[in-house]
C-alpha cells in the first residue's frame, strides 16, 4: 500500500506500487505552509488546491477554410499542453456535451457543468483569418459559475504558419494554467538545450519543451558540452573543446556564451586550466565555474564579461558542477570528491560554511534547485544499482526517489513551475531526453535521433 | 784599294759556292747504288669516341672507332679485340675511360674516349631515428585505477620511460590527455580526467622534465579507446594518453 492519506506521507519505507517511485502527494503552496524539519514526512508540490482543476477543451472552430488546417494542430496543442501541466483533469471528449461553443454566447453552461462531463471550467473559442493575420479568440469560463464572465477573454493573433498556431496553442496553455495555478507559472512556452551527438559530434541543440521544433546551435565538429541558459533566456552557456593547432591533435575546454538573440558567439575569455560546467547566478550577472588553472579543480565565480573571477573552493580534489539557489542566490550546491567519492556539497556564495549533503554513500552528483529554493535534485547511484534521480528536500535532508529500476537516470533539471524535472535516461535503450512530473508520472521521451543528454530546462 | 777589295769579294763568293757545291754534291765514296729501301710502313691512327658521352646509370652508348695501318686493336677495358672500325653499344655502371690500341707494322696508336656514368646518390648511411619514430616507439600511456588519479607501479614505469625520452629529446614537448571509462558522470569525468593529466605531468615534473614542456587537457569519458562495457575496456579508457606536440 503505497497511497498517501492527506498528502501525508510516512518516511518508513512503503512497498513500491508505482513504477518510478512512490507518489510524492502532498500540494505545497509557494508562500504558506513551511516546511517542519521535526516531523518524519516532506511534501513536494505540483500545484495548488487538493484537486486537479476538471477542465474541458472542446474543439476550436475554424471560421474561415484558410485556417482549417492550424486550426487542428492548435487544438491538437492545446490539449497536449493542458495535459502535461499536471494540475488539470482534462475532459475526455466522448463525455463532452454535443453542442460545441464557439463564442461565450453559445456555451450551455449548465450541459457541461453536469455528469458525465462534469467540469469545473470550460475553456473554447474560434480560429479566423483576418487582416492577413491567423487570429485566434478564446475563453475560459467557469461553468459552475455561469452567472460571471469570462475568466479569461483572449485573442492571439500571428502567421499563418504551424509553428505560429503552436506558439498560439502554448500562449493560450500557459494563461489558463496561470490562472488555475493561482499564479504559478506555465511551461508551455519554455525551451530545453541539450547536448546531441546526431550530427556526427556533440553540438548543443535547443527544442520546444514538448520536443517539438529541434535545433542545431553549435557546429563546432568537436565537443559541447554542459549547456545552462541565462536566467533571461538570452544566452547558452557550455563546456566547448577548442582545438589550438591546425594539427587539431592540441585542444582545451573552455567556457563559451552564445546569444540566442543574436544567434552568435558572444565574447568570453579562456580562463586556464580545465575550465567547466558554468552556471549562472539568479541576477544574470556572472557565472559559477570549476577551473583546474591552480592544478586542480576548483570553483570560482567569474563576471559574465570573464573579468573579477574569485576563488570559493580550496580543497585538493575534484570541485565541479556547481549551483546557485536560484531563489536567493545566497548558497551554491556543488560536488566533490574530497572525502573519496563524490557528494553534493553546500557552502554560501562566498565559499564560506560548506557542509555535505549527501550521505556520502556512492557516487552522488548534478545537484539541480528547484525553483523554490527548497529541494536539490540529483543523480546517485549506490548499491550496486543504476544512476537514479533522486529529490532531497535541503531543509530535512530527507530524500525520495523518482526513478527506479529502468536504465541510467542522470542529470536532472527543474522546469520554472517547480513541478516538471528533465532528465537524460538509457531506458529506451541510447541516452534521450525525457520530463516528468516531480511525483514521478507523466513521463515523456522527447528525443528518439542519436544520443541525447545534459538537458537544461529554459526560463519563461 | 778597289781591287783588293774586288777581289777579296771574289774570293769569298767562290769560296762560298765551292764550299755549297761541295755540299750539294757530297756522295759516299764507295760500295756500288744499293737499291732504295722500301719506304717505311705508315703509322697507324687510331680514333674513338663515345656518343653520348655522359649517360645516367642504367644507361648505354655506343662506342665507334676507326683507325688505318693498324692490324691489331685492343679496346680496353671492353670488348678487348676488335676489328679496325666499327662500334659496340655499352653500359658501364660507372664512369669509364675507354682505350683503343691500334698496332700496326708502323707502329702504335692510342685513342680514349671516356663515359661519364651519372649514378644516383648512394643510399644514405643508417640514420639516427627521428623524434616521431622515437615517441611513437618508447612513449606509453599511463593508467589508472577506477576512480583514482594515482601513479600505480606499472603506471611509474610508464612515465618513468616517457621522461627518459623527454631527457634525450631536449627540444621535444607533449601533450598529456585525461581520460575515463563510461562508468561515471559526464561532469566530474573531466574533474578526473585533469587529475590523471595532472598526476602524470606531476610525476614527469618529479623527475625533473620541466612542466613547461607539458601541456594538459581532459576528455573525460568524450573520446574513448572502446566502448564494450567490461572491464578489460575500461581498463584502457582509464589513462594518461601523450601527444607529441609539433
Amino acid at each position: 500500500m503505497s497511497e498517501a492519506t492527506n498528502g501525508m506521507i510516512e518516511r518508513r519505507k512503503q512497498p513500491m506500487a508505482r513504477r518510478y517511485g512512490f507518489a510524492l502527494l502532498g500540494l505545497v503552496t509557494l508562500a504558506a505552509l513551511p516546511l517542519q524539519p521535526q516531523e518524519d514526512w516532506f511534501r513536494t508540490g505540483t500545484g495548488v488546491g487538493v484537486e486537479k482543476v476538471r477542465l474541458a477543451v472542446p474543439a476550436f472552430a475554424a471560421r474561415s477554410p484558410e485556417v482549417q488546417h492550424v486550426a487542428s494542430v492548435f487544438y491538437a496543442v492545446l490539449r497536449d499542453d493542458l495535459e502535461a501541466s499536471g494540475i488539470i483533469d482534462l475532459v475526455s471528449p466522448s463525455f463532452q456535451p454535443l453542442q460545441i461553443p464557439s463564442l461565450p454566447t453559445e456555451l450551455n453552461a449548465a450541459a457541461w457543468a453536469q455528469p458525465p462531463s462534469s467540469a469545473h471550467m470550460v475553456a473554447y473559442g474560434n480560429l479566423s483569418f483576418a487582416e492577413n493575420q491567423l487570429q485566434v479568440s478564446a475563453w475560459l469560463s467557469d461553468v459552475r459559475n455561469p452567472q460571471a464572465p469570462p475568466v479569461l477573454a483572449k485573442r492571439y493573433r500571428g502567421d499563418l504558419t504551424e509553428l505560429q498556431a503552436r506558439a498560439l496553442a502554448h500562449q493560450f496553455a500557459d494563461d489558463i494554467i496561470e490562472r488555475l495555478s493561482g499564479g504559478l507559472p506555465g511551461i508551455a512556452q519554455t525551451q530545453i538545450a541539450f547536448v546531441s551527438d546526431r550530427s556526427g559530434n556533440k553540438e548543443i541543440w535547443v527544442m520546444d519543451y514538448d520536443g517539438y521544433n529541434q535545433r542545431q546551435v553549435t557546429s563546432y565538429g568537436f565537443i559541447c558540452l554542459t549547456p545552462r541558459w541565462s536566467p533571461d533566456k538570452s544566452r547558452l552557456a557550455y563546456t566547448a573543446y577548442e582545438r589550438t593547432s591546425a594539427s587539431n591533435e592540441v585542444a582545451r575546454t573552455s567556457i563559451h556564451l552564445y546569444s540566442m538573440v543574436m544567434n552568435r558567439r558572444i565574447a568570453f575569455p579562456f580562463l586556464g586550466g580545465t575550465t567547466t560546467t558554468p552556471a549562472w547566478s539568479p541576477d544574470g550577472q556572472g557565472l559559477a565555474i570549476s577551473s583546474s588553472r591552480t592544478g586542480d579543480q576548483e570553483i570560482y565565480v567569474v563576471a559574465s564579461d570573464g573579468g573579477r573571477m574569485r576563488r570559493l573552493t580550496h580543497s585538493p580534489g575534484v570541485d565541479i558542477s556547481p549551483a546557485w539557489n536560484p531563489r536567493t542566490g545566497r548558497q551554491i550546491a556543488f560536488v566533490s570528491d574530497r572525502g573519496g567519492s563524490p557528494q553534493i556539497y553546500l557552502m554560501d556564495a562566498d565559499g564560506a560554511n560548506v557542509e555535505r549533503l549527501t550521505t556520502g554513500e556512492g557516487y552522488a552528483v548534478s545537484p539541480a534547485w528547484s525553483p523554490n529554493g527548497q529541494m536539490i535534485a540529483f543523480a546517485w547511484q549506490k548499491g550496486g544499482e543504476n544512476f537514479n534521480i533522486y529529490v532531497m528536500d535541503v531543509a530535512t535532508r530527507q530524500t525520495v526517489q523518482l526513478t527506479r529500476d529502468t536504465g541510467r537516470n542522470e542529470q536532472p533539471h527543474w522546469a520554472p513551475d517547480g513541478r516538471h524535472l528533465v532528465f537524460q535516461s538509457t531506458r529506451s535503450g541510447r541516452n534521450q531526453i525525457w520530463t516528468t512530473l516531480a511525483d514521478g508520472t507523466g513521463l515523456r521521451q522527447l528525443t528518439f535521433a542519436g544520443s541525447n543528454t545534459a538537458p537544461h530546462w529554459s526560463p519563461r | 784599294m778597289r781591287l783588293r777589295r774586288g777581289l777579296r769579294w771574289c774570293g769569298l763568293v767562290a769560296l762560298f759556292a765551292l764550299v755549297l757545291l761541295a755540299g750539294c754534291k757530297k756522295k759516299p765514296v764507295a760500295p756500288p747504288p744499293t737499291p732504295p729501301p722500301p719506304p717505311a710502313p705508315a703509322a697507324p691512327t687510331a680514333t674513338l669516341r663515345a656518343n653520348p658521352s655522359v649517360i645516367e646509370q642504367g644507361q648505354s652508348t655506343t662506342l665507334s672507332w676507326n683507325s688505318t695501318n693498324a692490324t691489331e686493336l685492343r679496346l680496353s677495358p671492353a670488348p678487348g679485340s676488335v676489328g679496325p672500325q666499327g662500334s659496340t653499344t655499352i653500359a658501364p655502371d660507372r664512369s669509364t675511360t675507354y682505350t683503343l690500341v691500334a698496332t700496326g707494322p708502323g707502329g702504335t696508336a692510342e685513342a680514349s674516349a671516356r663515359v661519364t656514368v651519372n649514378a644516383p646518390p648512394p643510399p644514405p648511411p643508417p640514420a639516427r631515428m627521428s623524434m616521431e619514430e622515437a615517441f611513437a616507439q618508447r612513449v606509453r600511456d599511463a593508467h589508472f585505477d577506477f576512480d583514482k588519479a594515482d601513479v600505480r607501479p606499472d603506471a611509474r614505469v610508464a612515465l618513468t620511460q616517457n621522461a627518459e625520452f623527454l631527457r634525450e629529446y631536449a627540444q621535444a614537448r607533449v601533450l598529456i590527455e585525461g581520460h575515463c571509462d563510461e562508468r561515471g558522470s559526464t561532469e566530474y569525468n573531466i574533474g578526473l580526467g585533469d587529475r590523471r593529466a595532472n598526476a602524470a605531468r606531476d610525476f614527469l615534473v618529479s623527475l625533473g622534465i620541466s612542466a613547461d614542456r607539458v601541456q594538459m587537457v581532459s576528455y573525460g569519458k568524450e573520446r574513448p579507446v572502446c566502448t564494450e562495457s567490461n572491464e578489460d575496456c575500461w581498463q584502457r579508457n582509464r589513462r594518461a594518453h601523450f601527444v607529441l606536440l609539433k
